[in-house]
């Protein structure tokens, strides 16, 4: 009878694995049916390779989105992964655990406040502030980096918390136990043992820099340009999209849904060397 | 377990009440498309509805071309779009003008420049003015924030100033909104929008020497302004009616008039 | 030369600390600044009014009860799907490409712009099967677009769970399902609690995807299928249209302060759940 049960169960899991798995590949589906056939009549080189982006006369290029969207999200993930993990880490590991409890829920705040309000604050505070000081049109890679990277924050850090509380006290007793200070337990020992939870929480966050739009629209500057300086405006592909999906009809239309495969390649490429760089650690091990 | 099964309890017995209570038996019309008449829509239909209690009207927004489609889809009876030209998908449907929108160019308060002619602003637009100097200003680098490529705004605007090839430097916004808050924000940008958001933060600029008010507008002195359409698909028929016909009434008119945008007088 | 540990660590700890400093800095500013904006407008007026004036006036209360809606809804309809596929990879499937490949999979969709939750939900929820702009369209896309956050944070927080839990279970004779129930997923809580967080969060803050599927409408929905409009969606359209700045300060101060709530009563009933268990 119990054989029964749990067989009953793990069909029932594996029905809810694979709606939520299809519904999730219905979504890549969508993207592809509608863009890949316009990459195809056009020439997919002419498509990434052009910088003409000017769909009134019908010139499809998004190289510069191409670039901008790199940048943007390479500085992104320069400010929110260092800060998010070196947080994680004295909260979970140099603070006294009350503390860290109180303190986590509130970063988690942070998720909450709408893409539309950084983006806000972005243009009204950080944006004349870089401009003033730093010189360029203000909204720019480095606003969008600064901003985006503030999002990514309290994804990055929430999810490291996790992973090194989830580290057995035994590997850190054993370590101090071997005469290693608090700082070499930490990072000859607590990190590598944390680095699948470590890589999760970044692989969400780049996903979340790669994929924001709201804000990433209101303090990039949305120039269809190649970039020379982290203070030129640039377009990055989501702000492409969403700045002209609303009104866009035929062809159009189908150019921007090509943007959308687009951007999922590059999601996948650089999730890839994610995965890779954590695996050649472990080898090197 | 127990918080699964809290939510999923939640759920079930959140549906189970609102699916229960299923739609009333009112009439109901969906109006959807231009962001920027989108706030007048729903006043008048706050409006309409206080008079109508029979008339369910719900307005969304989402651009001029998502109003187009839904009404050729079926899932909004009544579209809107302030364009000046209407796209061929919009051929096949009906229009009725219901109101008129003015464009205003603006600058920062701080800047010297009171009046630029049409000429002024396409040089502006493509680049060959770089500096304020050249216009009657300070000599500080000239920033210029544009709209979108499909906005309803900037092609009404391209095609009134005529023969405009934007730089490639210019900052892109998606809505009047944060045009004017960048323009607000800094001293040497310039920027056009719609004529119902300017607030006191921006200064309007004449141009070709004429002020950009209702009187000149309707003078026909002031050139840059659109119309806002009203698309349905086929015959107009009971509540998409009544609506339109409030719309267009002396006092659907009047709350336009009220709010800032230009009734079709 | 050799540098001592404890000085190595002192700088650690510095370094570590100020970066802390920093992150609590802007969190704490960003939040100052809205709640400094936004407050004055707040009043029992602007909660419990329905909007006037194009939202120049008035409250805010439809949007309030729409958020409150159509987040318990995405959430009703994520958490199961996510936490059910999270048990099923880790608790009763081997290691194999299949699940790498879907785990990757997940991970990849975790950076799909939000705008093309927002169109598919469009073109296949409100579109295509009829649904018409509402609450339940709405829900489905915010919670396909939470879905990998949630199975992959849970993931995690079973695979933390050490396998001599697991074998102790075994070794009393229970089956699978009920090890999972009653050892993996409650050690696995906190863990599976910072992704509804995060997943709830995300949603109640969701514009471009709400939008699109669950409408803008400034009414209090009466059925599944009513069109709502959130308060983030109405923060956008308030400051987008220009109409009014105070109000959309204001309607922000909102927010935070609700997620603010969600997230400390979330936290105490789970400390409370966890303390009864250990008791």
């Amino acid at each position: 009878m119990k054989q029964i049960g749990d067989k009953v169960v793990k069909l029932g899991l594996m029905v809810i694995a694979v709606s939520a798995i299809s519904s999730l590949l219905l979504i890549a589906l969508f993207i592809f049916k509608e863009g890949v056939p316009f990459m195809v009549r056009l020439g997919a080189g002419d498509f990434l390779a052009s910088s003409d982006w000017r769909p009134e006369k019908g010139h499809y290029g998004i190289f510069p989105m191409i670039v901008a969207s790199i940048w943007v999200t390479l500085g992104a993930m320069m400010i929110g992964a260092p800060l998010g993990i070196a947080g994680a880490v004295f909260l979970s590991e140099f603070v006294p655990k009350s503390v860290m409890r109180v303190i986590k829920p509130t970063i988690e705040l942070l998720v909450g406040i709408p893409s539309v309000v950084y983006g806000f604050i972005g243009v009204i505070v950080l944006a004349p502030w870089i401009r003033l000081h730093l010189g360029g049109a203000g909204l720019s890679i480095l606003t969008a980096s600064v901003i985006l990277g503030v999002m990514i924050l309290p994804t990055v850090m929430s999810i490291s918390i996790d992973a090194f509380t989830s580290v057995p006290n035994s590997y850190r007793d054993g370590a101090l136990a071997l005469g290693a200070t608090r700082w070499q337990a930490v990072h000859m020992v607590v990190l590598k043992a944390a680095r699948s939870g470590m890589v999760a929480g970044t692989i969400l966050g780049m996903g979340r820099a790669v994929g924001e739009t709201m804000a990433v629209i209101m303090v990039s500057g949305n120039a269809v340009k190649v970039p020379h300086s982290a203070l030129d405006s640039v377009r990055t592909l989501t702000a492409n999209i969403a700045l002209e999906m609303g009104y866009a009809t035929g062809m159009h239309r189908e150019a921007l849904f090509a943007t959308g495969v687009v951007l999922f390649l590059v999601i996948i490429i650089l999730n890839a060397i994610a995965i890779m760089a954590m695996k050649k650690r472990f080898a090197k091990k | 377990m127990k918080l699964m099964k809290i939510c999923v309890l939640m759920g079930i017995s959140l549906a189970t009440l609102f699916g229960g209570c299923g739609r009333k038996s009112t009439d109901s019309i969906t109006v959807a498309g231009s962001t920027a008449f989108q706030p007048f829509a729903e006043k008048l239909a706050e409006q309409f509805m206080a008079k109508r209690s029979d008339i369910r009207i719900a307005v969304q927004g989402g651009g001029s071309a998502l109003g187009i489609e839904s009404v050729r889809s079926g899932a909004a009876q009544i579209g809107m779009a302030d364009l000046v030209v209407l796209p061929p998908e919009a051929r096949a449907l009906a229009s009725v003008i219901v109101a008129r929108d003015s464009i205003a160019v603006i600058v920062h308060p701080e800047n010297k420049v009171s009046n630029l002619s049409t000429t002024q602003i396409r040089q502006i637009l493509n680049g060959s003015i770089k500096s304020w100097k050249e216009a009657g200003g300070n000599d500080h680098p000239v920033r210029v924030v544009s709209r979108e490529s499909g906005s309803g705004t900037r092609s009404s605007f391209e095609q009134i100033i005529g023969d405009v090839n934007l730089l490639t430097d210019a900052v892109i916004q998606n809505s009047s909104g944060t045009v004017r808050e960048t323009v607000a924000n800094d001293k040497d940008t310039i920027g056009y929008l719609s004529h119902g958001v300017l607030n006191q933060k921006v200064k309007i600029v004449q141009v070709d020497g004429v002020d950009c008010t209702k009187e000149e507008i309707v003078a026909g002195r002031y050139k840059l302004v659109r119309p806002v359409y009203f698309l349905t698909k086929g015959e107009q028929s009971g509540a998409m009616k009544a609506f339109i016909e409030y719309v267009l009434s002396p006092e659907g008119q009047d709350t336009i008039k009220k709010n800032g945008l230009l009734p079709v007088k | 030369m050799r540098i001592s540990p404890r000085y190595t660590q002192a700088a650690a700890v510095a370094i570590l600390g100020g970066a802390t400093f920093v992150t609590l800095a802007v969190l704490v500013f960003i939040v100052v600044f809205v709640l400094v904006k936004g407050l004055p407008v707040v009043n029992l007026d602007f909660l419990l009014k329905n909007p006037e004036e194009m939202g120049r006036a008035g409250g805010i209360f439809p949007c309030i009860v729409g958020t409150i809606v159509l987040t318990l809804v995405a959430i009703a309809i994520a958490l199961p799907l996510g936490v059910g596929t999270a048990i099923y990879l880790s608790e009763y499937s081997v290691e194999t490409r299949f699940t790498r490949i879907i785990r990757f999979g997940t991970d990849c969709l975790a950076g799909i712009p939000s705008i093309i939750f927002g169109l598919f939900g469009f073109i296949f929820f409100v579109t295509t099967l009829k649904m018409g702009w509402g609450i339940l369209p709405g829900a489905l896309s915010l919670a396909i677009m939470v879905l990998p956050t949630i199975i992959r944070t849970s993931e995690e927080a079973m695979k933390a769970v050490p396998w001599s839990y697991r074998e102790v279970s075994c070794s009393l004779g229970a089956t699978r399902w009920a090890t999972v129930l009653k050892v993996v997923l409650p050690n696995a809580l906190p863990g599976i609690m910072t992704g509804v967080m995060l997943s709830v969060g995300r949603s109640i803050e969701e514009t471009a995807v709400v939008i699109f599927t669950a409408g803008q409408v400034l009414q209090l929905p009466t059925s599944l299928f009513d069109s709502v409009r959130t308060m983030a969606v109405h923060f956008y359209i308030l400051v987008r249209e220009g109409i009014s700045t105070e109000n959309a300060y204001g309607t922000a101060a909102v927010l935070i302060i609700s997620v603010l709530l969600v997230n400390t009563l979330s936290y105490w009933m789970m400390n409370r759940f966890i303390a009864r268990r250990t008791k």
